[in-house]
């Protein structure tokens, strides 16, 4: 039995020496990030770039009050039992209490839950899920992008413009699609009474049975279709439509489309004429976003993302927070954060002191194809503010404790 | 929805059963003759599409694409026989299921292998050339390709069918499927009978992956989602029956286009909408054929393989040395409080580690003395979590009445399901405890206002004073150490014996008086019980829960764990759950390729200790006492 001993004993040894070392005298500022690396590559492979990008930046620009930023990242396990955990990890191993990243709604909902209670500082970069800043908005987490609610908003004119009165809905069945596809339906019917839903597919997220999802829905002869796909699931569904000669008399409406993680993929398939948000990142012309493009292609001689964007801004927005706030602490950091004035690529955008979101919008436009690849055309870059509910409707969506 | 369109989905839903049956009959096969239950068998599928895509846009026009399909499959085969050469084939006489965490280590290695090769962006092959366009069916467009892949399944199928019933190898594969034992005993050359079958299934999975590629973009999510619909395709036609999967794989994807094809309808004034059931549909045709029907469809009840194990040591009461020691490792993490008082993390990580080690001894109670390998066993403990998460939610429980709720909830959830499972053995018990898994999954998933759907249930932090880590680190000690005593104290007792009498051999024990079935079923309702308090904890630790708890990777966390410590020995669950959670928090903060570096260590442990840390140990153990 003296081997059981032995094992105990190592797994318990194990267990001790992982208590970290005292953090040295803190001559930089440590930022936690943690992120779906492994779950979600296509997307957080450039956002991961991105922020990288912004550290230097911010660096070789001097630092914030006088000290380097430090980035400790973290894969999160695209689960939030995981990543609550990696949270822990990050705010009592290495000592930060500023935190950032997540992809996943559920995930950046776990640790939106968590920043909360503990009193950390979370600044959740790319999940969509509204109830990050409103239902389960609090004190302490700020949200990067724009939302789903957001999202669906900037692509409501097309669809009223289009007058179509028989729509299908598609979407992946999990939080994002169910909140897009609700927020549009609500959107729809208080602008358009008679509108009708003829047919709903709810797909499982990245198993989308494409042929017999196109078909389904060609079936019941739609005049428009909104769609919330993204990724696999997109691209198969873009194939899928083309190969059958579907959809050819309706008009075609889906959320992230023009994302470059999913349309380049498509090359010359690109769905030509869906009206689409993403990011036309070589048709842009605002000098932000062309000095942005030119140093990113510089240092990775690759072309940039959304990920790209949002990772950039992730830091460029600490960085500014802190600078703002004077002091890490995390109660002046949310107050610096309210209200905190921010350029980028895109252009101004705006952390609200109501409901913590910033007002980064997205472009909007439908997609083309140049040089047998997809971009898009007759685009527009929409604020976030333009397309946010009033201030009365936000405060009855946020609980009174969350500030 | 009208009859005609119903109808082409019909038709359509073949072309899907053909790739399912690639990748299914190669599993089937191998599972057949080698009893090896190949988790790596969706990462050669994977490594198909990405092959023939590579190849077809390389080389490029009708030789890039039909060449490249026809190579990609040999490739795949290649590798497989290597896999099975360099790997598989050193531990054959390892327990039985041990082979299981061996592909699961090959799962993450190559997952990360193709991240390094392809890069993360999803590739987009090119449509097969001469079959880019459509037929028109019933006046709406079917992809020609569809139709390629509905004629070439079964001619596959019957490609396979003449081999196996005209030539030697196919009545050697027979054989084996049948009574590896005797096949041995007559003399046959089983390692090269093993390769060529490994290498057929991995030949057919990468053919499979390539034939997809106008279908569906390489991408690195595919293997885990293949390699559990291609279990189910094989456990519902029939482990080893070629024939069988096919049939299972139409069943299934004919399920899932209707499901897809009938959509939103208004039944008795409630909307349903059918489409939300292609998440759960082949789990609910593998649960209900499973009840039905134990074999699967076309499946012969399957032949006790004696194994090249050795056969296990009987479970002893501890020597006092183990027990003097148990409780200096009790003291000794009853003291962490205050020993880690400077880093704050080691509690967090210690309270993460007593949770995996009560759901690992709680899976190794039904799977060790019990026989009844779960593969599903991450449902008592999301029932367990959603049962104390709910409370507080709905009913504003405190704390502990809410962890008192977990163990109730996950044993109604024990006794039903598990009333279902011990009526089955072997692999099929383990995927109709998957199916079960997968029901309470989508259940929970799906039932947005009660649960909160995919978000889950947010806000259940622990009432003062254990909102202080220290505390609840205590709190969790006590629970887990109480769980794991009673679980050893459960084992030891008459009921105990009686468990592993039934395992070992029914006939006898029913002979002499056992209710086999009813001792498993209590048992698993016990290690369900146990293992929702698992879940409650961990509510409580996180503040938040969601559907992922109850999904198949926890699941075969668990499994990985409880063979990673060794089926043998009481204390292997905790080893090796204790070992698994500080590996994976470990690399995780390593490196980038931490999937690989784990499954590197996983696969070094394997090979190094083939029955377990604890039972490697225990031999060396053995070997000091008698030089």
């Amino acid at each position: 039995m003296r081997a059981h001993a032995f094992i105990v004993g190592v797994v318990l040894a194990g267990t001790a020496c992982l208590s970290p070392l005292a953090p040295a005298a803190a001559q930089t500022i440590k930022i936690g990030e943690l992120n779906s690396y492994k779950s979600q590559p296509a997307f957080l492979d450039s956002y991961k770039k991105g922020w990288e990008m912004a550290i230097d930046e911010v660096n070789n620009a001097g630092g914030v009050l006088g000290k380097k930023l430090e980035v400790v990242s973290r894969d999160d396990g695209a689960n939030p039992g995981d990543a609550v955990r990696v949270a822990e990890e990050l705010t009592a191993g290495e000592g930060v209490n500023i935190l950032c990243g997540t992809f996943l709604s559920n995930v950046g909902l776990a640790v939106t839950e968590y920043a909360g209670n503990k009193k950390v500082f979370f600044l959740a970069a790319e999940p969509l899920t509204d109830k990050i800043t409103w239902q389960n908005g609090n004190r302490y987490t700020f949200r990067l992008r724009p939302s789903t609610y957001m999202q669906v908003a900037m692509l409501l004119p097309d669809a009223l413009a289009a007058k179509k009165q028989r729509w299908g809905l598609v979407y992946p069945n999990f939080e994002y699609g169910q909140s897009a596809v609700a927020a549009f339906k609500e959107m729809m019917k208080a602008k358009q009474p008679d509108v009708e839903f003829v047919t709903e597919q709810a797909t499982p997220l990245g198993k989308i049975d494409a042929g017999a999802v196109v078909q389904a829905i060609a079936d019941a002869k739609p005049d428009g279709i909104f769609s919330a796909l993204f990724g696999g699931d997109y691209l198969k569904f873009v194939r899928e439509v083309d190969t059958r000669n579907a959809l050819k008399d309706s008009v075609v409406l889906n959320l992230l489309g023009g994302e470059p993680e999913y349309l380049d993929p498509l090359n010359d398939e690109a769905p030509v004429g869906w009206s689409v948000t993403g990011y036309p990142w070589n048709e842009v012309t605002m000098p932000a976003n062309k000095a942005f493009v030119a140093a990113y292609q510089a240092r990775y001689h690759d072309y940039p993302r959304v990920g790209s964007v949002v990772g950039y801004l992730m830091i460029k927005s600490l960085a500014a927070g802190i600078a703002k706030a004077g002091s890490t602490d995390t109660e002046k950091l949310v107050d610096a954060f309210r209200g905190l004035n921010m350029d980028g690529p895109f252009g101004p955008f705006v952390y609200r002191a109501i409901d913590h979101q910033s007002t980064l919008g997205a472009f909007v436009g439908k997609i083309a194809l140049k040089d047998g690849h997809g971009t898009m055309t007759d685009f527009k870059y929409v604020d976030g503010a333009s397309v946010l509910p009033s201030d009365a409707v936000v405060k009855t969506l946020r609980p009174a404790s969350a500030d | 929805m009208n009859w005609e369109g119903l109808a082409f989905q019909a038709v359509d839903g073949l072309a899907s059963a053909s790739g399912l049956f690639f990748v299914a009959a190669g599993l089937s096969l191998i599972f057949g003759v080698t009893r090896i239950i190949n988790i790596a068998h969706g990462s050669l599928y994977m490594l198909g599409t990405y092959i023939a895509v590579s190849l077809a846009s390389a080389i490029g026009g009708p030789l890039g694409f039909w060449g490249g399909v026809a190579a990609t499959a040999i490739i795949v085969g290649v590798i497989g026989a290597l896999i099975e050469i360099v790997l598989l084939r050193r531990i054959y006489s390892a327990p039985e299921l041990f082979q299981l965490l061996a592909t699961f280590a090959l799962l993450l290695v190559i997952n990360d292998a193709a991240l390094w090769l392809w890069g993360p962006q999803d590739l987009l092959g090119p449509r097969a050339p001469g079959l880019r366009g459509s037929l028109e069916i019933l006046g709406r467009h079917m992809p020609s390709y569809d139709a390629f892949l509905i004629v070439i399944a079964p001619v596959v199928l019957c490609v396979l069918h003449i081999v196996f019933v005209r030539s030697r190898f196919g009545r050697l594969v027979r054989a084996a499927t049948e009574d590896r034992d005797m096949l041995g005993a007559l003399g046959v050359n089983q390692s090269v009978l093993f390769t060529a079958v490994f290498a057929l299934g991995a030949f057919l999975a990468g053919l499979g992956g390539a034939l997809q590629m106008p279908r569906e973009p390489a991408s690195l999510g595919t293997d885990l989602t293949v390699i559990t619909d291609a279990f189910v395709v094989v456990v519902v036609g029939g482990m080893g029956s070629i024939v069988g999967s096919y049939v299972a794989a139409v069943i299934i994807a004919e399920v899932k286009a209707l499901c897809i094809g009938i959509g939103l309808v208004a039944l008795g004034g409630v909307s349903v909408n059918f489409s939300k059931f292609t998440l759960i549909a082949e789990f609910l045709v593998m649960a209900v054929v499973l009840v039905a029907r134990p074999q699967g469809l076309l499946g012969r009840p399957q032949i006790a393989v004696r194994g090249e194990a050795a056969l296990e040591a009987p479970i002893r009461s501890a020597s006092r040395t183990l027990t003097v020691f148990g409780i200096a490792v009790l003291v000794i993490l009853a003291a962490l409080p205050f020993l880690a008082r400077s880093s704050p993390y080691t509690l967090v990580l210690g309270v993460d580690v007593l949770i995996a080690v009560l759901f690992a001894t709680s899976l190794h109670f039904i799977m060790g003395p019990g026989g009844m390998h779960s593969f599903g066993h991450a449902a008592y403990f999301g029932l367990g979590a959603y049962g104390a998460a709910l409370a507080v939610r709905w009913f504003a429980a405190p704390m502990g009445l809410a962890l008192a709720a977990a163990p109730v909830a996950a044993a109604l959830g024990a006794l039903l399901f598990g009333w279902f499972a011990v009526r089955l053995s072997g692999v099929y018990l383990a995927m109709l405890t998957l199916a079960f898994a997968q029901i309470i999954w989508s259940i929970i998933y799906q039932w947005q206002d009660l649960t909160g759907g995919s978000n889950g249930v947010l806000g259940i932090w622990p009432n003062p004073p254990f909102d202080r880590l220290p505390v609840f680190f205590l709190l969790s000690l006590a629970l887990v150490a109480a769980g794991v005593v009673l679980m050893r104290r459960i084992l030891l007792a008459p009921f105990g014996y009686a468990m592993r009498a039934g395992r070992d051999s029914p006939l006898r024990a029913e002979a002499i008086g056992i209710d086999v079935k009813k001792v498993h079923w209590l048992a698993f309702a016990v290690a369900g019980t146990v293992c929702g308090v698992a879940g409650g904890i961990f509510a409580f630790a996180k503040g938040s829960i969601s559907p992922e708890t109850i999904s198949i990777d926890h699941s075969v966390n668990g499994l990985v764990m409880v063979l990673l410590g060794g089926l043998g020995t009481l204390s292997g669950p905790i080893v090796g759950a204790s070992v698994f959670a500080i590996l994976q928090d470990f690399v995780m903060q390593e490196t980038e390729y931490w999937h690989a570096l784990l499954g590197g260590i996983i696969l070094v442990l394997v090979l190094a200790f083939p029955s377990g840390l604890v039972g490697g140990f225990l031999r060396i153990a053995a070997r000091w006492r008698r030089p």
